[in-house]
């Protein structure tokens, strides 16, 4: 190892080592390789300096929030973890949002199952019924959606947030489940029934293994939504400890404008475990987004 | 059993769940949306009556909808625009003889992760201490003070922030189009001796109007609707020169609590942003071309 410490690009590709992926290549391409990298690093700046911030006292901050931290400081993070409940927020949204997905998942590939499979009138108008709200942003179902649930007495509950997100999360599932299914021969499903598998076990144990895919885009597109969701869980949850992630960054940034080290550290505690399961599957999040946006 | 009623116990037992669900919040609350707006509804009585169309002209009366529709209306314009443009450049630049593509390419996407309250509090910090900062340290007058404090800025500042966030979104978009570009089109283009720019304006562009038809369509129906990061930002200020069409219904319903005017004035909203969604996707697609 005491020979690849030294030497050059060139005397590492004549003796047979590799030089770090990111040098190889002719000189055009790693000018232009070097050029994206330096864009990427302005362009992500913003968060850096948040990040490079949140390890200074808050006098510092205010002082030169250019400079890099000289006194580093978890202190920041130790006082924004407490008060804004970050263990407490980070559960509750993780709850809403898992169970969102499963129920979504689970109820939205049935029903493009039957959707697709059976040649019947009312599920060709629930199909396109359903293609069609998708149009319709949240904006507009927002006050008559609240003023129902209020009168049913059932804001407050976190539950219903998950019934919410279910029923307007299943039409863009059912979509992308149904053009997925169609690509199955119905051959499969006849073999199934003639090994005397019922519809339900058909779908179980024959469909819905081969939807593997489209359920990861599905998940991964509705976490994202879900997860840094900020209006539907405003208007619907009451009480403090019940609060999701986003809300509890709001409720403690508003309330502490002028301690500005906590308030970078709470910034980004909201962010950090969307970036942790980024970081291991990004190829996955990427491909998802661009599948949902193709539609 | 006849087929009526055997597809109609499937149905119940496969679709059941996900119809009752969508049926019970989707469908009844855009149907009563609609119906409440002919009623008097103001969120406490519990007797609703007709209305006729008392709520849709107090909406068109409210002039502090049209500014903000305007307001909105300009902000998508170079929203839509500017994160195009630019995550067009981008994804060529990462479409070139580079390496590190995936790298690069899940570095851009990530300001896609962070939510729109945080986003406007990512960059209220950036626009009243960092550029401040930067100001002092280079002399530069224009950003000498914070961006948020004046009303004509502030607007600029919101562009800015929304348009950040959406190149990374747009570029992985654009990204995909140009990797199915056909090579050998490229190629002939190439050898019949067009220049980069040429090629560029006459060959590649028009290959991905797809992507353009796509990119613009999303990136125009998030900016129309966009709240948090107006209320983490600017929270409508100076003065609500920053309030935007979706802001406001949200305060008209809200905060003063005049829910049919709030829900009039949302369903306008709706009916301009689909009629002009509408119009770009079809003379979009005019231009697209097959091979």
């Amino acid at each position: 190892m005491s020979v690849a410490a030294t030497p050059g690009p060139r005397v590492a590709a004549t003796s047979g080592l590799r030089a770090p992926a990111l040098l190889r290549g002719d000189r055009a391409s790693r000018a232009s390789t070097l050029g994206m990298f330096v864009v990427l690093l302005a362009y992500i700046a913003p968060v850096l300096l948040v990040i490079g911030n949140s390890f200074k006292p808050s006098a510092d901050i205010i002082g030169n929030p250019l400079a890099p931290p000289t006194r580093p400081t978890l202190q920041n993070y130790v006082d924004a973890y407490d008060r804004m409940n970050f263990l407490g927020s980070l559960i509750n949204t993780a709850v809403i949002t898992i169970s969102s997905v499963v129920v979504i998942c689970f109820f939205g590939s049935m029903t493009a199952y039957f959707l697709t499979r059976v040649r019947w009138a009312p599920n060709t108008a629930t199909f396109y019924l359903m293609v069609l709200s998708m149009m319709v942003p949240f904006q507009v179902l927002m006050i008559p959606m609240i003023k129902i649930l209020g009168d049913l007495g059932l804001l407050r509950y976190s539950w219903i947030i998950v019934y919410v997100y279910f029923a307007s999360g299943v039409p863009l599932a059912v979509f992308l489940y149904a053009g997925f299914i169609r690509s199955i021969p119905h051959e499969l499903d006849e073999a199934a029934t003639l090994d005397g598998c019922s519809r339900l076990q058909t779908f179980f144990y024959v469909i819905f293994p081969l939807l593997r895919p489209v359920t990861l885009t599905i998940a991964i597109l509705d976490v994202l939504m879900f997860w840094n969701d900020f209006l539907l869980p405003f208007l619907v949850l009451r009480r403090p400890e019940q609060r999701t992630l986003t809300l509890s960054t709001l409720a403690f940034v508003q309330s502490h404008t002028t301690e500005y080290g906590p308030t970078m550290a709470a910034l980004l505690l909201g962010m950090l475990p969307v970036f942790v399961i980024y970081v291991f599957i990004q190829r996955h999040v990427i491909q998802g987004m661009v599948a949902g946006a193709l539609k | 059993m006849s087929r009526h009623w055997r597809n109609a116990g499937g149905y119940l037992m496969f679709s059941g769940p996900s119809t009752f669900a969508f049926g019970s919040v989707t469908i009844v609350s855009f149907v009563a949306g609609v119906v409440l707006t002919f009623t008097n509804w103001d969120g406490l009585s519990t007797s609703l009556s007709f209305a006729g169309l008392d709520n849709y002209r107090a909406a068109a009366a409210d002039s502090a909808f049209w500014a903000s529709l305007a307001m909105t209306g300009r902000y998508v314009l170079f929203v839509v625009l500017l994160s195009n443009v630019l995550a067009f450049l981008l994804a060529l630049g990462l479409s070139g003889k580079i390496r590190g593509k995936g790298l690069l390419r899940a570095g851009y996407f990530t300001p896609n992760l962070i939510g729109g309250v945080v986003l406007g509090f990512i960059w209220y910090f950036i626009f009243t201490q960092g550029l401040v900062a930067v100001g002092e340290a280079l002399g530069l007058e224009a950003l000498s003070s914070s961006w948020l404090a004046s009303p004509s800025q502030a607007f600029w500042a919101l562009v800015i922030t929304s348009v950040w966030q959406l190149v990374g979104f747009l570029t992985i978009i654009y990204m995909a189009g140009l990797s199915t570009l056909p090579r050998d089109v490229l190629e002939a283009a190439d050898i019949d001796g067009a220049s980069g720019l040429t090629k560029l304006r006459l060959v590649t562009l028009p290959l991905v109007r797809p992507s353009i038809t796509i990119c613009v369509f999303l990136a125009m129906g998030r900016s129309f609707m966009t709240y948090d990061v107006n209320l983490t930002l600017t929270n409508g200020g100076p003065y609500g020169s920053t309030e935007m069409v979706a802001m406001h219904v949200y305060q008209k319903a809200f905060v003063y609590q005049e829910f049919g005017t709030g829900q009039a004035q949302a369903l306008l909203l709706f009916l301009i942003v689909a009629v002009i969604s509408a119009v770009q996707v079809s003379l979009s697609r005019r231009g697209e071309v097959d091979l």
